[in-house]
């Protein structure tokens, strides 16, 4: 009896768990199918090639002054902290290997990635949110107007053609800053020798990652940003709602691809 | 010869979570015909409109637009069924982006069959038809945000029937409006009912709409509305019914006089009586 009494709250406490996971495994599956559509979109007719140009516009162009900012400090940054810490080992002249392999492979792309997620991921939730509160959705749908392939989409394709040539801006500037730092501030390295140990640190696997990060990061941000855009109910308040879910889930998901790309490009 | 059915709803039923929002739903429109629906505020007034253009998916039963079950239609083949209905949200729906006249337009250009392709001169001047028939050509460059909240619903009445649809749903087309500017709206639906012989679906809170559109006929001559008299008149009155909803449920359907005459306490709710005016 008292077995089959722990059996049965064992099972209790099981399908309480079930309970638990099931939104959040139902949300991932409609993230999933909205991320499908998106895709399967690009290749259906009718195209929105107006809506992809002004949302390259607004993301890419829109973006730029903050990422290029963002870029040379960083470089910046890197050189002044790398500069002491390489002077130890008597190193010093490596700083701009140091720099362009950091900014490449990993902090071009992923600031880059939370910048533009900060910015565009929060503006498309926003927008498309308060679209949805409005019933401006319900009247694209009733007007025979897909909102995946006139709102999604052009954002997909838009973000993810725009974050990789941002991320090779952030990358140059952030190496021109460092350059900054290192030869007319410190004085540590001549100028040839900098940009030549540049250049020559980075290979083709670098510049692989360094393109395909801000190429999956930027879908990441469009999609997040769509989804929980589309999602909103609420009102104004559930607007404000999606928009911090929108930064908050892309910046985590940012990081958690960035963690698996470079567990694969390590191994390669 | 009768004809067939614009709208037919077949036990339709759905649930959100533990309450109904359609429960056993069955009622059937055929051209010309207006439905006014009442009910308090969740009674499932907006999702039946919804579910008359595939907007949400029913769990039970079977909805009938136009010959076609959008039950049983998937998405991308809803498109060309929902381009026979015009519809007008609560807010207006209107797109933020887009001028008055892109608006209007919208619905026109958008059209999914090739053979429905309309060339933009033709586009602006079916707009410019549009916006003259609810009294805002002046508006055409404007933006939602730059005209007045009865204004918005009047485009959005304008975006609703600029490609002259059989059927139109109506949400709520009075809700948030003064008086005197929601008997303009109304005065426009029965208008377009009565000029274009359209099916119409009103969803609403006030008892005035219902009476305009049951009391109520549009005299082209006079352009005006002018009070039902009697044969060719009361004809066409008995193509407006009304129905109560409760908790997703049809409790009442009739014509006006069955209404106010309803025993039922909830029915009563809705019905001016005579009495109230008097207040």
């Amino acid at each position: 009896m008292l077995a089959s009494s722990n059996e049965a709250e064992a099972g209790a406490g099981s399908i309480c768990l079930l309970d638990f996971l099931k939104t959040p495994i139902a949300s991932f599956q409609d993230f999933l199918f909205l991320a499908g559509r998106s895709f399967l979109n690009i290749f259906r007719r009718p195209h929105y090639y107006d809506d992809v140009s002004l949302q390259m516009d607004i993301i890419g162009v829109g973006s730029l002054p903050i990422v290029a900012l963002t870029g040379g400090f960083s470089g910046m940054i890197i050189a002044l902290q790398m500069a002491r810490a390489l002077n130890t080992y008597g190193a010093s002249s490596q700083v701009g290997s140091i720099v362009t392999l950091t900014l490449v492979r990993e902090l071009g792309p992923v600031l880059t990635a939370l910048l533009v997620a900060g910015r565009n991921a929060s503006g498309i939730a926003s927008e498309l949110g308060s679209m949805k509160v409005t019933e401006q959705i319900d009247a694209m749908r009733a007007l025979g107007t897909d909102p995946v392939k006139k709102l999604v989409t052009p954002r997909l394709i838009a973000t993810a053609l725009m974050l990789p040539c941002l991320t090779v801006i952030a990358d140059a500037i952030g190496m021109f800053g460092a350059y900054l730092i290192a030869v007319p501030l410190l004085h540590i390295i001549d100028s040839g020798a900098y940009w030549s140990t540049s250049w020559r640190a980075l290979v083709l696997n670098d510049l692989a990652q360094g393109l395909i990060k801000p190429l999956l990061f930027g879908m990441i941000v469009a999609l997040v940003g769509c989804y929980y855009g589309l999602r909103t109910t609420g009102g104004t308040q559930g607007v404000g709602r999606s928009t911090t879910q929108a930064v908050v889930a892309a910046s985590i998901w940012i990081f958690v691809v960035a963690l698996l790309m470079d567990k694969i490009f390590v191994g390669l | 010869m009768p004809s067939d059915p614009i709208l037919v709803f077949d036990k339709v039923s759905l649930r959100y979570g533990d309450s109904w929002a359609l429960r056993d739903i069955s009622l059937t429109l055929n051209p010309g015909e207006t439905r006014i629906i009442f009910g308090a505020a969740g009674s499932g007034k907006t999702t039946l409109l919804k579910a008359v253009i595939g907007l949400v998916d029913v769990d039970e039963g079977h909805i009938r637009l136009f010959g076609k079950d959008v039950t049983s239609l998937r998405e991308s083949q809803l498109f060309a069924v929902r381009s026979g209905a015009g519809v007008l949200f609560q807010e207006g729906g209107l797109f933020d982006s887009l001028s008055v006249g892109e608006n209007v337009e919208y619905p026109l250009l958008n059209r999914q069959a090739g053979e429905d392709k309309i060339s933009p001169e033709d586009a602006e001047k079916r707009v410019r038809e549009a916006l003259r028939f609810v009294e805002l050509e002046q508006t055409f460059d404007k933006f939602p945000a730059e005209i007045s909240g009865g204004m918005r619903r009047r485009v959005g009445i304008a975006r609703a029937i600029v490609t002259e649809p059989p059927l139109v749903l109506y949400d709520s087309p009075t809700a948030g409006l003064d008086p005197i500017t929601a008997n303009t709206i109304m005065a426009l639906v029965a208008k377009e009912r009565d000029v274009r012989n359209s099916a119409s679906l009103i969803v609403t809170h006030r008892y005035q709409d219902g009476e305009i559109m049951s009391d109520f006929l549009y005299d082209p001559g006079q352009e005006e509305l002018k009070p039902v008299k009697g044969g060719a008149d009361r004809r066409k009155q008995e193509r407006t019914k009304f129905i109560v909803m409760k908790e997703g449920q049809i409790v009442f359907f009739g014509n006006r006089q069955e209404l106010e005459s309803s025993p039922d306490e909830y029915v009563k709710r809705f019905v001016r009586h005579e009495e109230n005016h008097a207040q």
